[in-house]
């Protein structure tokens, strides 16, 4: 509840906070949408709170899955996200507030939450002792599949994460990508209607990561519904119907990527990079001065400064007017990275 | 539905159908190791019969007022039985559980399914009592075929085995759940589990102990084990003093399994 009644949700910036000055001038109020009406809500969340000890992972939020929807939980790693996957899957008790799983309590209803859903946890947690396909067979049996259904689900499963012929290997050679997709058919062995997905493609290549958005976006096609956390903006564009960004324990935007980015930030954005030799004063003063007025809003890092703006390439040719000189110019259209940096003042990147 | 003495199945009971399932991955996994098991299973109590029955023995037996005048061999064997059953248990209720919830993780994704932490605790509990039945007839074949056993009832050391391995089992599941490494394993094992193999009546009678330590054989669950087998094996069966020392065990394993449920709970339900 702690969010709602807050108001605004960047509640961690100060109020002459310089960004201030060059934001829209509209402060982003914006109470959680209930898109699903309570009859089809999959999950439902109101003030839930998770804490360990003293600790507050989890921050009194508000969110609602739809059926066959796919929802995401963007943020950093600590903000909370895994928290609240978990208690999502009854493994983790809530510590207050309301959630319900498929309409059931989890703290009474565990087990029958637990037949309907898969998980892919953060860690793969697969068994090194048992072969790939041992590790599906066993797997359905804690579901109380008799061994003949769970040898043809994981047959077929195998097929679709494309590992038949890594059938009766160990699981330890196994690549990281190959690993994570056994995990993932793993979690389909009970044929869930919702599948929650815990960082899936961190630590992986981008080949890897592709063939695995593959298989989730073939599965939200079959109708299975997908909530997913991932420190990606780029997964969270490519999988996410609709997700909400967290920070510090609480939930901070929710929307669909392309409203976030339309209400957040501009259209493009201009990347500059300056060199600065070493034992040379800082001159980001100096740089901010010629900046100033180049856009709607500029958002100056470490290693780069970035100019929000409607025409990338209009600001670049006026800094270069001003005599800014950069080392390297990069007009691109602006991401999800960029909302959380507007609404944090951090980057999502450690 | 009755598995190794506990009803199953039934509400309220202490193993249910989804303990089963674990149970029965831990068979799978075994099913790759199982005939290099059956040959040491088989093979160990043939060379510690030999050296220390036999070979020891041999000095053991030339003092005709030592244990009475009975065989080192008779003396020793069902002593080993049950040590041999608990040393077992105790191994396996320590790295392989800290790897199934620490180094693996394991019991994590099978939490994920209906299974919960006391099934998981309640399933792996019943392979260590697997594991050390099938030991623990391993031996009483090797013990029979060398004749080392003077009454049939030494067919029962088997059950007091099994016993003593849950009464060591139980409450070191317990203590794995507090650990988030294997270092408090090697101080259990040092400062616990090896002096209670060298003193607890195995290799000698405690009365050989100094007085002031006898008091601590008594309480020692691998001592009432080791009493109530010999008892067995040597046909000398005196019922109270029996139903003591099964009492004994049964009171530890009981406490150590409602210990290991709250450690289980706390560790993997957070």
């Amino acid at each position: 509840m702690i969010c709602a009644s807050d108001g605004a949700w960047a509640t961690a910036r100060s109020s002459h906070d310089p960004r201030d000055a060059l934001s829209h001038g509209r402060r982003y109020h914006r109470p959680v949408s209930q898109t699903a009406s309570a009859g089809e809500t999959l999950i439902r969340a109101r003030g839930l709170t998770k804490c360990f000890g003293a600790f507050t992972a989890v921050d009194g939020i508000d969110f609602d899955v739809a059926p066959g929807e796919a929802f995401g939980f963007l943020g950093p790693n600590g903000a909370g996200k895994t928290s609240t996957m978990r208690m999502i899957g009854t493994v983790s008790p809530v510590t207050t507030g309301e959630l319900t799983v498929f309409g059931l309590d989890p703290a009474h209803h565990g087990a029958r939450i637990r037949a309907r859903l898969g998980v892919v946890p953060q860690a793969d947690t697969l068994d090194s002792e048992l072969t790939v396909l041992e590790n599906l067979l066993i797997y359905g049996r804690y579901f109380d599949l008799s061994w003949a259904e769970s040898r043809r689900r994981a047959n077929e499963l195998l097929e679709f994460v494309q590992l038949t012929e890594r059938a009766n290997d160990k699981v330890e050679p196994l690549s990281g990508g190959m690993k994570r997709r056994l995990v993932i058919a793993r979690s389909l062995i009970n044929e869930p209607s919702l599948l929650l997905l815990d960082e899936p493609t961190t630590g992986l290549d981008p080949q890897a990561r592709h063939l695995l958005w593959d298989r989730l976006y073939r599965l939200k096609q079959r109708g299975v519904t997908l909530c997913l956390t991932t420190h990606y903006m780029d997964e969270a564009e490519q999988l996410c119907d609709r997700l909400v960004v967290m920070d510090r324990a609480k939930i901070v935007a929710e929307g669909s990527p392309r409203e976030l980015i339309d209400r957040y930030v501009t259209r493009e954005v201009l990347e500059l990079r300056f060199h600065r030799p070493e034992g040379e004063a800082d001159d980001s003063g100096v740089l901010g001065e010629k900046l100033e007025g180049l856009a709607e809003r500029i958002e100056q890092l470490p290693d780069r400064v970035l100019v929000y703006t409607s025409d990338g390439e209009a600001a670049a040719a006026t800094a270069y007017e001003r005599g800014l000189r950069p080392a390297s110019v990069l007009v691109r259209r602006s991401s999800l990275e960029d909302v959380f940096l507007r609404l944090t003042g951090r980057s999502l990147a450690e | 539905m009755s598995v190794l003495g506990l009803r199953v199945g039934r509400p309220g009971a202490i193993a249910s159908r989804r303990s089963l399932r674990v149970l029965e991955h831990d068979l799978l996994v075994f099913r790759r190791g199982w005939f290099s098991y059956l040959l040491s299973g088989l093979s160990q109590p043939f060379l510690y019969l030999l050296a220390m029955g036999v070979g020891l023995g041999l000095y053991v037996n030339r003092n005709p007022g030592a244990l009475g005048g009975l065989p080192y061999l008779d003396y020793i064997a069902p002593a080993l039985l049950v040590t041999q059953a608990m040393m077992a248990a105790a191994f396996e209720s320590a790295w392989p559980i800290m790897g199934k919830i620490e180094w693996d993780k394991t019991y994590l994704a099978a939490l994920n399914t209906p299974l919960n932490a006391h099934d998981l605790l309640v399933g792996d509990l019943m392979w260590i009592a697997f594991r050390a039945t099938l030991l623990s007839v391993l031996f009483l074949v090797v013990i029979v075929a060398v004749g080392a056993a003077a009454s049939p009832l030494v067919v029962l050391a088997v059950p007091v085995a099994v016993l003593t391995a849950m009464a060591f089992a139980a409450p070191i599941m317990a203590f794995t759940a507090t650990q988030t490494g294997d270092s408090g394993f090697n101080a259990l094992f040092r400062f616990g589990i090896t002096p209670l193999f060298l003193f607890s009546g195995t290799f000698f009678p405690i009365e050989n102990l100094p007085v002031f330590l006898q008091p601590l054989a008594w309480i020692t669950p691998l001592y009432h084990g080791v009493a109530a087998a010999r008892s067995l094996s040597l046909g000398h069966v005196e019922p109270v003093g029996l139903a003591v020392h099964i009492a004994v065990l049964v009171v530890v394993a009981g406490a150590g399994l409602a210990a290991a449920r709250i450690t289980f709970r706390r560790r993997l339900e957070v």
